[in-house]
């Protein structure tokens, strides 16, 4: 590659270095860059990310293990960063394994929601009718009920796992997508893209996934970053309340609920973890009105 | 209107009955439960088999949901295991509890979102937008409990000008009025960083319309411009998103009764969950959605009212 070329491509347009071979989602990820908002909450996100997936290496103890010498002085010191908790369990330790349950869940959650959601959103706003009128129903029935007492009397009757506390946030979150996508497919139904599809003789399922719900992702993808934000606040809330994941496993809500009762003598038991935890949906956030800050510039 | 009035009205009434009877087949589905726990782990299979049997347990579930039901209407909601007394008498004292508290945070919530919304909302991307923005994303980001213990740690802890509980006694030589202040403030910044984005999206949407290009372009002041045309529109919208906000207060607000020890309806059904108090729990259920039923209609005739092409 000659440097002439260079010299003359890059005055007249900056951004086609970016769009020279890259794949499209690639540059879809680096158009993120350009709002600071969504720079910073990708960031945050990142960092809790790898601190999550490094666990194993970076923390300087085991999450359970109790070490009975450091009760004594349980603030944080040289041997423990952030102190220990009221049982001599290193607070540092237990925050950077505790951010993994947390990223596995929410996500995990909002896939499912996002999935279930979807199909109920574009079979009702595509097929319309009686199954119009069932799903918007359904969706408006659950979503009118205070989903905190829900939590509550799902957690304790069937038991809190991981795998139930997907369930509930899947069941709760799906109505708020499907509303969501209904709205979007009831305009893009109407589509000239959509009627060519079906002089194809295309099936409905494949106008649904393929021509519909591509062209509704924008802003499907920043209600997913909002739903992660407000899923990770759910698992803090239910582990708070002590429905939520079991112990003796490091969870952040539950950290929190073991030790905000010493919060006179010892603050940084409960300070750190609060901390973790809304730091992490303050990053999903910030990435969220980001994303619709540059949606809404196209 | 009238149409459209039964039409919702009997929608939400088949929520209620919808979501009470989900609740009751939960906690009843299987008759052997509601007896086991009356009797406790070391009750003897014969002994739950016949608790069964005289409390009719063995009769179909619709049967048992109906009869329920029709005691429900008349104020007979059974007795709580775990408060030893009168269900209804148990929702009535933590609800009223809960309607304090509640009432307060709302008299702060809608004017300090209203305020920041349309501030914000008046000239998008602006400085004081977008820092309205990050404020609000911010405070909708941080959890209840997390909240909580950020200002305990510094109202309390730190400068020790407020009591860290709000048990509603007055002990501890804090009157009442100092215990609600941090419950009140944890509920307002959580959610009106919430409500305020909503009224902020609604006014940037406003500020684009012809009429208010045309009001500007003809020389009005801006502030009558927003206080005249703008605001009274923006807010039709984030209305019946402010009236559901009454539903999280008093039903959604477990989280900051649980930091702060408060005897509210949240913390009530949290322990009758716990305590699988069946009565409690399905009183309880029936109380919140009730109250969402109410607040779904409020927010209805709130738009109707404002948006007088809904009337037609």
């Amino acid at each position: 590659m000659s440097t002439q070329v260079n010299v003359e491509a890059l005055p007249v347009s900056p951004p086609a270095a970016s769009r020279r071979r890259a794949p499209r989602w690639w540059r879809a990820v680096l158009a993120i860059r350009h709002s600071t908002t969504a720079t910073v909450g990708v960031a945050i996100v990142l960092v809790w990310v790898v601190l999550a997936v490094l666990a194993p290496l970076l923390a300087p103890y085991a999450p359970n293990v109790t070490d009975l010498a450091a009760l004594a002085h349980t603030t944080p010191s040289r041997a423990h960063w952030l102190g220990t908790d009221h049982l001599g369990r290193d607070i540092a330790s237990r925050i950077l394994w505790g951010a993994r349950p947390v990223l596995e869940i929410a996500p995990l959650a909002v896939l499912g929601a996002t999935a279930l959601g979807s199909l109920l959103g574009l079979a009702a706003g595509y097929k319309r009718g009686w199954l119009d009128l069932a799903v918007t129903r359904a969706c408006d029935i659950v979503l009118s009920f205070p989903v905190i007492i829900l939590y509550m009397i799902i957690l304790t009757h069937f038991g809190s796992s991981a795998w139930n506390i997907i369930g509930v946030l899947t069941l709760t979150k799906a109505p708020i997508i499907a509303r969501i996508v209904r709205g979007l497919t009831l305009d893009l139904r109407e589509r000239e893209y959509v009627a060519a599809a079906k002089m194809r003789g295309e099936s409905t399922l494949y106008i649904m996934l393929v021509e519909i719900l591509p062209n509704a992702r924008g802003p499907l993808i920043v209600d997913m970053c909002l739903r992660t934000g407000y899923n990770i606040i759910i698992i803090g809330v239910l582990g708070f309340l002590g429905i939520g994941l079991p112990p003796p496993d490091p969870d952040w809500g539950g950290m929190v609920k073991d030790t905000y009762g010493m919060m006179m003598v010892w603050p940084h038991m409960a300070l750190f973890p609060c901390a973790a935890i809304s730091s992490l949906v303050v990053g999903f956030n910030l990435l969220a009105v980001g994303l619709r800050e540059l949606g809404g510039r196209d | 209107m009238a149409r459209f009035a039964v039409k919702h009205l009997v929608f939400l009434l088949l929520t209620l009955f919808v979501v009470s009877f989900l609740v009751f087949a939960l906690n009843e589905f299987s008759p052997g439960d509601v007896a086991r726990k009356e009797l406790g782990a070391y009750a003897t299979q014969d002994q739950v088999e016949a608790l069964t049997k005289r409390l009719g347990l063995d009769r179909p579930l619709l049967v048992r949901y109906v009869e329920y039901m029709g005691k429900a209407a008349v104020g007979d909601l059974g007795t709580s295991a775990r408060y030893k007394a009168p269900v209804l008498t148990v929702i009535v004292k933590h609800l009223a509890n809960t309607a304090l508290l509640a009432a307060l945070a709302f008299a702060c919530i809608v004017p300090l979102s209203m305020v920041l919304g349309i501030a914000a909302g008046m000239r998008e991307s602006s400085r004081l937008d977008r820092a309205i923005l990050l404020f609000s994303t911010v405070m909708a980001s941080i959890p209840e409990f997390a909240l909580g213990v950020f200002l305990v740690s510094v109202f309390v802890v730190w400068l020790g000008w407020l009591p860290g509980t709000a048990t509603l006694a007055a002990g501890g030589g804090w009157s009442v009025g100092a215990q609600l202040v941090l419950p009140v403030a944890v509920i307002v910044l959580f959610d009106a960083g919430y409500v305020i984005s909503m009224i902020r999206a609604s006014m940037v949407e406003v500020m684009q319309r012809p009429y208010i290009r045309t009001a500007v372009l003809k020389g009005m002041p801006f502030h009558r411009v927003i206080f005249r045309h703008a605001a009274r529109n923006a807010m039709i919208n984030p209305i019946t998103v402010i009236l559901l906000q009454i539903n999280y207060l008093v039903a959604g607000v477990v989280v900051v009764e649980t930091v702060f020890a408060y005897p509210g309806f949240g913390r009530m059904m949290l322990e009758a969950a716990l305590f699988k108090d069946i009565a409690l729990v399905e009183a309880g259920a029936l109380v919140a959605v009730g109250l969402a039923v109410v607040t779904n209609i409020l927010g209805d005739v709130a738009y109707m009212v404002l948006d007088p092409r809904i009337r037609a």
